[in-house]
């Protein structure tokens, strides 16, 4: 690895996909052994831009520049060989998981570069990948299957695999949304150390405290162009806001007057086989409540134990003073709870299904006449109805989901639920993945509901979202409640120490 | 947005020119029903009587067991499952209601009631273990097909059942199948039957909330059970009437050759799926549905018979319907890409 710095400049990208112009003469810059931030909302077009820079489109109009030599990358093979590099967001499309570590990371050596030979010399192939491994200090051996590590893992996996081949530029498109904060630190050193190498990191994240404990340098983008760069001792988070949103950021959590009544939902002694242990709590009708912890500490558990959704569930669940059995997420559903879970495409939504069908799946029930005929004109109405009440960007109701934005399909995710008109709602960490405009909305939202008498469960590992929309707030560490806390008295910093497994002394 | 989203409803991929996504699109959607077209033209002008009405209804009742089968796959395909036991159903329905005739000399009801009780437990049977033992269903029904085909042999003692045949003691058998009975295989009944199933099922899965379920279930199978919907009993469900229109194909079939050959129904399973999935793309649907089903049979039937018309030879003939199913999954997994 030469230690001398490279520029990569990036000049006048256009590119147009039918119907929308992704990206106007957007403009990037950066040298090697920076760390780069790139941020912008959902749609912005940072990842597009990315994209470009890694060969994924060919189509794109301007000029990228490498030393101030024009280079042309329409292939990512093209890419690929002048030391441009790009993790994506989603490790498991990039990884074989029944192939080892050491395979996966020497992959494009295995493909590219074995020329006549036929034979694979595995002593090798792991005696390099295990270098590499070494060198990001990555506790994983080169000989176990990529199918058994976790997912920060994986991601490191990827990264070594990146940095196998001659690495200049690397971009990590949203590398810390799905890890938890140690692992996110992991990640940290390990691109501090790219960076001492004379790595050039491309950093793409909506989680933006953390830009300013990583990175070097900011790029703003807003509608495909080109915003603002800024060296980030620059700038704060409220100047970053703005520029994404093109305008004053007003209050992030809505403020909506309501008034909290009787208790309606209670838990008491909730059990399941593996995570959640001895969970009791209570909700009042108009009432939001937190359940704050961090990634992987069982609030997707006690959630899915409350929804029917895991085994052996034990211990008492009360609606309105009835005690509920639920065994199933379809007694859950009729019982009067909802839930909007945290893998949005995985488990809330049909990518492949239009926003009506979308809509209405949790509620069918209501829109059929006699013999389970379905009232589409009914269920057309309800539908534009949620649509417009959310305010959800879709060309029309007949639109499949998998052409929306991920703020606009959160919004149908929990949409749905609108129209089943349920009594408790459980949101599992609803803005994961959902950019600053969207996510003020959803916050909307929920506080309507909370506003209509029901009540709001909302589980969440982001403490400020916890802090700024929640009444009252339970601790969760390791599958159990270790404190309740009244919002209003607490601070971030109290909810950290509780959540990182701090105790009362 | 421009106007331009505001008119499709379906962006177009990335890559590509207007002209040809257009195209593409055009092809998708309409490519089946645009080949049969040209396909009857073709055959029509090679031999006129093609199009007269004796051949029209020859076309349709060739057709008519192989469309009820693949309707009935449709369904196991709607959940996003896949019922590959429906041949063996077939047969198994087939040696049931002529054993009932001419072994126990029963009623025509009793024997068709018998042959679809025999199907539905098969199709229970396939559920439970796909339901509560996890086991992937194309694996499950392929050993099930297996399974069936040998309990349907065993049954009949793998001879064919006709009337008067020689029973194991050397006596001959006394049961007669009944004149209602040979009717079903029949034009018109047997065209009539098929519509009406086809009719039935199209409004099943489109205009009801449990073909609705089904659609949600093969979207998104947690989804759709974390919105509410009882998953499970709408899988049991799908397979118990896959299992059941496999059974009734069989029962056609047995009333159209009035015996019960060995593996009668074997020969179906294949033309089904080929329908059944030259149907995901008729009308631009792009999912399961009985009329796209129907569409992919008519265009299987059109060009047996039209090849037939045309002295192509018969063992010659799977070369050219393999070659059309290949080319109709072309047309819709290149819109997919």
């Amino acid at each position: 690895m030469t230690l001398a710095e490279t520029a990569l400049q990036m000049h006048n990208i256009t590119i147009d996909f039918p119907g929308v112009r992704a990206l106007d003469n957007a403009q990037f810059a950066m040298d090697t052994g920076r760390v780069h931030a790139l941020i912008g909302a959902n749609g912005a077009g940072k990842s597009t831009l990315m994209k470009v820079l890694s060969g994924a489109y060919s189509h794109y109009t301007g000029e990228i520049l490498l030393d101030g030599q024009p280079v042309d990358i329409r292939s990512p093979q093209k890419s690929k060989g002048l030391g441009i590099q790009i993790v994506y967001q989603e490790v498991d499309t990039a990884l074989i998981p029944y192939l080892t570590v050491g395979e996966n990371i020497m992959l494009n050596h295995m493909v590219n570069e074995m020329g006549r030979k036929q034979l694979i010399r595995y002593s090798a192939i792991h005696q390099q990948a295990k270098k590499l491994l070494d060198r990001l200090n990555i506790q994983v051996s080169s000989r176990s299957l990529v199918s058994s590590l976790t997912l920060a893992e994986k991601q490191m996996v990827l990264i070594a695999r990146a940095i196998s081949t001659d690495c200049r530029f690397l971009i990590l498109d949203e590398p810390t949304a799905p890890l938890s904060m140690t692992e996110t630190e992991r990640l940290f050193d390990i691109v501090r150390q790219l960076r001492d190498n004379n790595v050039g990191v491309i950093f793409i994240s909506h989680r933006l405290q953390e830009l300013f404990e990583i990175c070097d340098d900011i790029t703003v983008m807003r509608n495909g162009r080109f915003i603002s760069q800024n060296n980030i001792s620059e700038v704060t988070i409220n100047d970053i806001v703005e520029k994404m949103l093109g305008k004053q950021l007003d209050e992030q959590f809505p403020v909506i007057d309501r008034e909290i009544h009787q208790t309606i939902f209670e838990v008491e002694h909730l059990c399941d086989d593996e995570k959640v242990e001895d969970v009791t709590f209570h909700v009042h009708a108009g009432e939001v409540i937190g359940l704050a912890g961090l990634v992987g500490a069982g609030k997707t558990e006690i959630c899915k134990a409350l929804f029917g959704q895991a085994n052996h569930v034990r211990g008492k669940v009360k609606l309105h003073g009835k005690p509920l059995n639920i065994r199933t997420p379809h007694q859950a559903v009729k019982s009067g709870l909802a839930l909007v879970p945290e893998e949005r495409r995985k488990e809330g939504i049909l990518v492949d299904e239009n926003v009506r069908t979308n809509l209405t799946a949790a509620n069918l029930g209501s829109f059929v006449r006699v013999l389970s005929f379905l009232d589409f004109k009914k269920e057309k109405e309800a539908s534009h109805k949620v649509v417009k009440d959310l305010d959800v960007k879709t060309p029309s109701i007949e639109t499949k989901l998998a052409y929306l934005s991920g703020g606009n399909q959160q919004k149908i995710a929990i949409g749905k639920w609108l129209i089943a008109d349920a009594d408790v709602y459980i949101f599992d960490e609803p803005t994961k993945g959902v950019d600053v405009g969207s996510k003020k909305d959803i916050f909307t939202l929920i506080l309507e509901l909370a506003k209509r008498g029901k009540a709001i469960i909302y589980a969440s590992s982001e403490l400020a979202e916890i802090i700024g929309i929640t009444d009252r707030t339970y601790l969760i560490y390791d599958g159990k409640v270790v404190k309740e806390v009244e919002t209003r008295k607490t601070t971030e910093e109290e909810l950290l120490f509780y959540s990182t497994g701090g105790r009362d002394s | 947005m421009s106007a331009n989203l505001d008119s499709s409803n379906q962006p177009s991929s990335p890559k590509g020119s207007k002209v040809s996504f257009d195209f593409f699109q055009f092809l998708y959607k309409y490519g089946t029903i645009l080949t049969i077209i040209v396909l009857i033209i073709v055959f029509s002008i090679a031999n006129p009587s093609f199009l007269q009405w004796s051949n029209v209804e020859n076309i349709l009742r060739s057709i008519s067991i192989v469309t009820i089968i693949a309707v009935g796959l449709t369904i196991s395909l709607s959940v996003n499952g896949f019922d590959l036991s429906i041949g063996s159903v077939a047969s198994l329905a087939n040696a049931v209601v002529i054993s009932m005739f001419v072994w126990y000399s029963q009623n025509t009801f009793v024997a068709i009631i018998s042959a679809l009780l025999a199907a539905a437990l098969v199709g229970l049977l396939n559920s439970f273990l796909i339901v509560k033992m996890k086991i992937p269903d194309m694996l499950l029904t392929l050993a099930m097909m297996f399974v069936i085909q040998g309990v349907a042999l065993t049954y009949t003692r793998s001879a064919t059942i006709s009337p008067n045949m020689i029973m194991p003691d050397g006596s001959y058998s006394e049961g007669t199948i009944s004149k209602v009975f040979s009717l079903l295989g029949q034009a018109p009944y047997i065209i009539i039957i098929m519509f009406v199933v086809v009719i039935i099922a199209h409004i099943f899965l489109t205009y009801t909330k449990h073909g609705r379920y089904m659609y949600v279930i093969g979207g998104n199978e947690e989804a759709a059970r974390l919105s509410g919907i009882p998953v499970n009993k709408y899988k049991v469900l799908a397979y118990v009437l896959s299992a059941l229109l496999a059974a009734l194909g069989g029962i056609i079939l047995a009333s159209r050759v009035m015996q019960a050959e060995i593996n009668a129904g074997s020969d179906y399973l294949m033309d089904a799926v080929a329908a059944a999935f030259i149907g995901l793309s008729v009308m631009g649907a792009g999912k399961p549905n009985a009329f796209g089903t129907f569409v992919g049979a008519v265009l299987i039937g059109i060009l047996a018979n039209g090849l037939v018309m045309m002295s192509v030879p018969y063992y010659a003939m799977d070369i050219v319907k393999g070659g059309v199913f290949a080319l109709a999954l072309a047309i819709t997994y290149y819109k997919m890409k």
